[in-house]
């Protein structure tokens, strides 16, 4: 009875593994608990300026935020089926799904400059309000994490065009995964705080 | 079944894009006040733990890394709720 309970518990062990590196996880909670604390300073100042931050929100462009969420999903998508493809040994499948994982955040970063180069034309600046203040911030600290996270997927990519992932060689590209992973977490989140919670 | 849900990653896309359909049919649908806010912000978390399980496999990590950051899921879900609660009631001065 002792060694089948032995046995379950050494089972379980091999089972449950952190995909990636263990060091990259903590930088993600590091990252993903200042980001929370920017989500709870914005919902703070919402608070005592409820009418400013709904009129404010009113002038975002919703159908640009609902497609910069699908493009991050599907990117994400992307980025999963890769690692898959590279556990299955299919190598020359990782480079085409990190191909189209890079054109997808390669397109977040377009509609992102469209959205803000329409704001500026239209007077629209950090300066303008306290939520104008938290949108182009927050914005542009998640924007700099797709920057990073592309840059992170491009030298995966070329790894991949050689051939190195495979079943017996996925740590490097499940790190970068979870990463970009993260990003796209982020952006929900954020996508709900900005563009709608009223 | 069709090939689109046969692999558990796809069938998690396909929930995460309908789920984003869904929050901004409720918004377009000029629903607002509690329940308006309630609903997003759960749908929200539903898409963040469908990320977290599905794509950042933490379904089978160990129980620490998966609680930590499902925890932080919640946490941040619960607080920005219970401000934004408050916020309506007319409780919050800043």
């Amino acid at each position: 009875m002792g060694a089948v309970t032995a046995t379950r518990e050494l089972d379980d062990t091999v089972a449950r593994r952190l995909p990636g590196d263990r060091d990259v996880w903590i930088f993600i909670i590091a990252e993903l608990l200042m980001f929370g604390a920017f989500f709870v300073a914005y919902i703070v100042n919402r608070a005592g300026q409820v009418g400013l931050f709904n009129a404010s929100q009113l002038t975002l462009d919703r159908t640009l935020g609902v497609l910069n969420t699908l493009l991050l999903i599907s990117s994400s998508w992307a980025v999963v089926q890769a690692l898959c493809v590279a556990r299955r040994n299919e190598r020359s499948a990782v480079p085409r799904y990190l191909g189209l994982a890079i054109a997808l955040s390669l397109a977040f970063m377009i509609v992102k400059f469209f959205e803000y180069s329409a704001k500026i034309e239209a007077g629209l600046t950090m300066m303008t309000n306290t939520f104008y203040m938290f949108y182009f911030c927050l914005t542009m600290i998640h924007l700099l994490h797709v920057v990073a996270g592309t840059v992170i997927l491009t030298v995966l990519w070329s790894n991949a065009r050689r051939g190195a992932y495979n079943s017996g060689n996925s740590k490097g590209l499940e790190t970068g995964a979870s990463y970009w992973h993260m990003v796209d977490l982020l952006w929900i989140f954020l996508f709900s705080l900005l563009y709608l919670l009223k | 079944m069709p090939a689109l849900l046969k692999d558990r990653h796809h069938g998690t896309w396909l929930l995460l894009v309908l789920a984003t359909g869904i929050t901004c049919w409720v918004r377009a649908g000029g629903i607002v006040g509690l329940a308006a806010a309630a609903g997003t912000l759960a749908i929200a978390y539903f898409k963040g733990r469908l990320v977290i399980l599905d794509f950042m496999e933490l379904r089978d990590a160990p129980t620490i890394w998966r609680a930590v950051v499902e925890g932080w899921l919640l946490l941040v879900s619960i607080l920005v709720f219970a401000v934004h609660w408050f916020s309506l009631a007319g409780r919050v001065s800043v």
